[in-house]
């Protein structure tokens, strides 16, 4: 925490020094291996996502060939084929559409949403605190997946509502991480200093506090797109999240259950397409915690 | 330490009056009318109006709660709108199955992931270190139900190690005493059958526990290598002890602490793990009845089993905190 709030006082002080908290932590992600490779999955993921349309044009949920349907690897289909003979690897590619796509809307929407809620709660304090921090316990009280489960259970299935109830129930972990750096920061040299030349409540949060919690916000929220993408894919698994034809990666898997025995393929490849890119968002995760906060590492 | 005990129930309350409201108003949040989304467009009027009198959904809605609050109390959890049975006689057929299948897991993950760590900590920098790190990312990286499917498709389908589902074989029966099938195989006194349903719960179970034993093991690593630096530590090093006894008396009981706190927050990711699991397993406990409810727009199950669920968690976190304060006094006063 000392590095990050001292490198922005400093930036402060003088602001056009080039050298700041950004691109120390970019240096420093860059010399850990987990920083190195999540970056890499997650590069290669992202180049996947905005390619595939480019690199093979035509709708994925059209192309069904039946005569071909089921087939094994081959040089033509490196991922075989699906149950309506459509290309698995176009299929998964143009799945990681839909998966980043969760991830950061969830991610962005439960941050935003949280992070309003910590700042309110450990700012203002007292009875706004307490029920806040209430409301926080109780969402908390739910087992995660059952409670998103349970949305899209009663608003009914689809890609929305899926990204609506994985984001609820991220809301209380970040609201937690930014109350606490709010109570950490509250009493700082540069916020009381702020207050005293009379700046505004509203200004001293938005201008002063949240600029100095960002690093654990950041490791929160890289963390988070991981976690958002695996629950979406559970619920699209058990049939709630996109409906088909989406190439959703958690539906392929569904999708390849009855032909688990003949077919393992159509299970396997959207499942490890799921691992590497949930992998690569938790190493980049990891470098990061390493990067912007190194009080927290333990070598 | 019973004053503590005390105070933490209290604080219980409100959470659990949270909890109530929110598993309260998850029907409201149907679209529409939520009896016609039940029955169904093609419903008939008289069906319509008795489920809509049973839950009471012509009345103001805070009567609405405080009636549905006290049936709940009184361990009335409604009627399945298809079966039209009470929720709760199915609810104590399914639950055993589920406890049964998440306590496994949970030891299964607890001893593996803080044998895991320790070993990790001891050998720092190891390939036994590095390696395990590394398959502990994968685990928490990788989706259960998929883990399951492959486990499956290689151990039950491709060589016939263990059983694809079930909590039994189907030629063998079990007279119901307690529900939980390695208790009531054991009262009858038939090895044969405890050792067939000890074969169906591993691989579940196994699977069920990788949902915590990465995160386990990676904490006790950390918590290890903290602790591994103390003061006391190297005292006990310097007085001469064997190593083995610094790891055990003094670093491990320490480092310990927080990892019990975790093993109670990750409960919840157990039970949730549960629904896939038990989905994927056809293991009928309360997970795969929940999955099947809310493919029926079966609400009273679904309500039922999230309000059920959150409690078993909201109470085995108040023990977890009990434990934890139990074990390290300096909490109590606080």
């Amino acid at each position: 925490m000392t590095i990050a709030s001292s490198a922005l006082t400093e930036t402060e002080l003088f602001p056009r020094r080039s050298r700041g908290l950004f691109r120390d932590a970019v240096r420093r992600l860059l010399a850990s291996w987990n920083g190195r490779v999540g970056l890499a999955i997650v590069g290669f993921i992202v180049l996947v996502a905005v390619g595939a349309p480019i690199v093979s044009p035509y709708d994925p949920t059209t192309d069904s060939n039946l005569a071909r349907a089921r087939e094994g690897p081959s040089l033509e289909h490196p991922f075989g084929t699906d149950r309506l003979g459509r290309d698995m690897l176009r299929r998964i590619a143009h799945g990681a559409r839909i998966s980043l796509v969760v991830g950061l809307a969830v991610v962005s929407s439960a941050s935003a949403v949280g992070v309003v809620l910590g700042m309110l709660a450990g700012y203002l304090g007292g009875k706004v605190d307490t029920v806040i921090m209430r409301m926080m316990d109780v969402l908390l009280a739910f087992p995660g997946i059952l409670l998103a489960i349970a949305i899209v259970a009663v608003r009914g299935p689809g890609l929305f509502n899926t990204m609506l109830a994985v984001a609820i129930v991220g809301i209380p972990g970040y609201a937690r991480v930014m109350r606490s750096m709010v109570l950490s920061l509250r009493e700082r040299e540069f916020v009381v200093a702020a207050r005293m030349v009379g700046t505004r409540d509203r200004r001293i949060m938005f201008r002063h506090i949240f600029p100095n919690s960002m690093s654990p916000l950041i490791v929160q929220a890289t963390l988070g797109i991981g976690g958002a993408i695996l629950f979406a894919a559970a619920l699209g698994f058990l049939g709630l999240g996109a409906q088909p034809p989406a190439p959703e990666w958690g539906a392929m898997i569904s999708d390849g259950i009855p032909f688990l025995r003949t077919d393992p393929h159509m299970v396997f490849f959207p499942g490890f397409a799921i691992m590497i890119t949930v992998l690569g968002f938790n190493l980049l995760g990891d470098g990061l915690r390493d990067a912007l906060d190194p009080q927290q590492t333990i070598r | 330490m019973a004053q503590y005990i005390i105070r933490r129930l209290f604080a219980l309350i409100p959470v659990l009056i949270g909890v109530s409201l929110v598993v309260f108003f998850l029907i409201r949040m149907i679209p529409g009318d939520p009896v016609i989304v039940m029955l169904g467009e093609r419903a008939n009027p008289q069906d319509i109006e008795r489920v809509r009198r049973e839950m009471g959904l012509d009345r103001p809605i805070y009567i609405q709660y405080i009636e549905w609050m006290g049936r709940v109390l009184r361990g009335d959890l409604g009627k399945s709108i298809l079966s039209y049975t009470p929720v709760m006689d199915d609810l104590k057929q399914r639950l055993p199955g589920t406890i049964e299948m998440v306590v496994a897991g949970l030891l299964i993950g607890v001893i593996c992931g803080v044998g895991i760590g320790i070993i990790s900590a001891i050998k720092q920098n190891s390939w036994i270190d590095i390696g395990s790190m590394f398959a502990a990312l994968i685990g928490v990286s990788m989706p259960i139900y998929w883990l399951a499917l492959m486990l499956i498709y290689a151990l039950a389908v491709n060589r016939k190690i263990f059983p694809p589902s079930a909590r039994l074989d189907v030629e063998l029966t079990v007279v119901r005493h307690t529900g939980f099938m390695l208790i009531d195989t054991l009262l009858m006194r038939d090895l044969r059958l405890f050792a067939n349903a000890v074969w169906h719960l591993i691989l579940p179970s196994v699977v069920l526990s990788t949902t915590i034993m990465p995160i386990l093991a990676r904490l006790t690593r950390s918590s290890m290598l903290e602790v591994m630096r103390q003061d006391y530590v190297r005292t006990a090093r310097a007085k001469g002890l064997a190593e083995q006894l610094v790891i055990i008396r003094h670093a491990l009981k320490n480092a310990l602490l927080p990892v019990v706190t975790v093993v109670g927050l990750q409960l919840g990711g157990l039970l949730g793990g549960a629904i896939l699991t038990e989905t994927i397993f056809s293991w009928p406990g309360m997970g795969l009845w929940t999955y099947r409810a809310i493919l029926a727009r079966d609400y009273p199950i679904v309500q039922a089993a999230v309000l059920v669920s959150a409690t078993i968690y909201v109470f085995v976190n108040l023990l977890v905190d009990i434990s934890y304060a139990y074990l390290d006094p300096r909490i109590r006063y606080r």
